[in-house]
């Protein structure tokens, strides 16, 4: 496994670059096919407003996949991810027309850990509305 | 109704192999938007010292979600699947899972509690390769909510 981030290179603090993710109803039904999950509130807005919810909204984990993007485009090797954690607090709501929604995340270093890791925390928003809890990553740097 | 706490510490058969093809991990970093090499090229993939092409960390979920429904569907435990949403979700990698991988995930119920009429279950999914090592290890906390007040 070979990070392209040096741990002698980062602090904590040492913020990741950001990123913005977009999300339209063709994305959700595109990761509904590649990830088996056809719950009808990730593409069917007549359903998900049945129970109970604003509108079609993205798959938690189609979010949570977003997330990690800013840690592994940061180290450049996916297999430097120790551990991931995420809490889902606020769903993602996607309206029906061009633009869809944005997922917003932004990561710094928390902690610098033993055997050559750091704790990356994560923020993600969307609509201004903050999407994830307790979003952290553990990953493993050169 | 509250869950039933003898639950608790119930571990689940290990379900049959998952085979990880190359074209599904390459299918569900389309999905996600991302472009790492390390999903699709395999040279790309060996000179970041991995065997073969690897999976997005988040890819493993589709087969322990799929194995976490022995848990969910067990008409004893009586879980509404209706009124279940994804709490949290957690992983801790062994290794990444990678293309050629026969996958097993063997279930376990952490912990059940019933918080403001919510039915909380927290399912722990153990999955192992092949030659019976560990891969990776799922965190889910399903929370089926309360039924609105009529």
């Amino acid at each position: 496994m070979t990070a392209k981030i040096s741990y002698s290179d980062v602090e904590v603090g040492t913020e990741l670059p950001a990123q913005t993710f977009p999300v339209t109803r063709a994305t959700l039904v595109r990761y509904a096919g590649a990830s088996g999950d056809f719950n009808p509130i990730h593409w069917n807005e007549k359903f998900a407003k049945e129970v109970g919810l604003p509108d079609v909204i993205a798959h938690g984990m189609f979010t949570m996949a977003e997330a990690i993007r800013v840690v592994t485009d940061w180290t450049g090797d996916p297999g430097a991810v120790v551990e991931y954690g995420v809490r889902f607090t606020k769903p993602v709501v996607v309206p029906n027309d061009d633009q869809g929604a944005v997922i917003e995340v932004a990561g710094k270093v928390a902690a610098k850990l033993d055997d050559n890791t750091v704790r990356v925390d994560l923020t993600a928003t969307s609509a201004g509305q903050k999407v994830l809890g307790m979003s952290r990553a553990v990953v493993r740097l050169a | 109704m509250a869950l039933d706490q003898s639950f608790v510490g119930r571990t689940y058969p290990p379900t049959a192999p998952y085979e990880v093809g190359r074209e599904k991990i390459r299918e569900f970093a389309e999905a996600v938007g991302d472009a790492n090499p390390a999903y699709t090229d395999t040279e790309a993939a060996k000179a970041l010292g991995h065997p073969d092409v690897i999976a997005p960390p988040t890819f493993v979920f589709a087969i322990t979600f799929k194995a976490a429904g022995q848990v969910v569907q067990d008409p004893q435990l009586g879980l509404d699947y209706s009124r279940v949403v994804h709490g949290d979700q957690k992983f801790a990698y062994r290794r990444p899972v990678r293309a050629g991988d026969r996958l097993t995930v063997t279930s376990t119920i952490e912990a059940v509690k019933s918080l403001a009429g919510n039915d909380i279950v927290d399912i722990r999914g153990e999955v192992h390769d092949e030659a019976g090592e560990h891969v990776v290890t799922a965190w889910t906390k399903l929370v089926a909510r309360a039924a609105e007040e009529a």
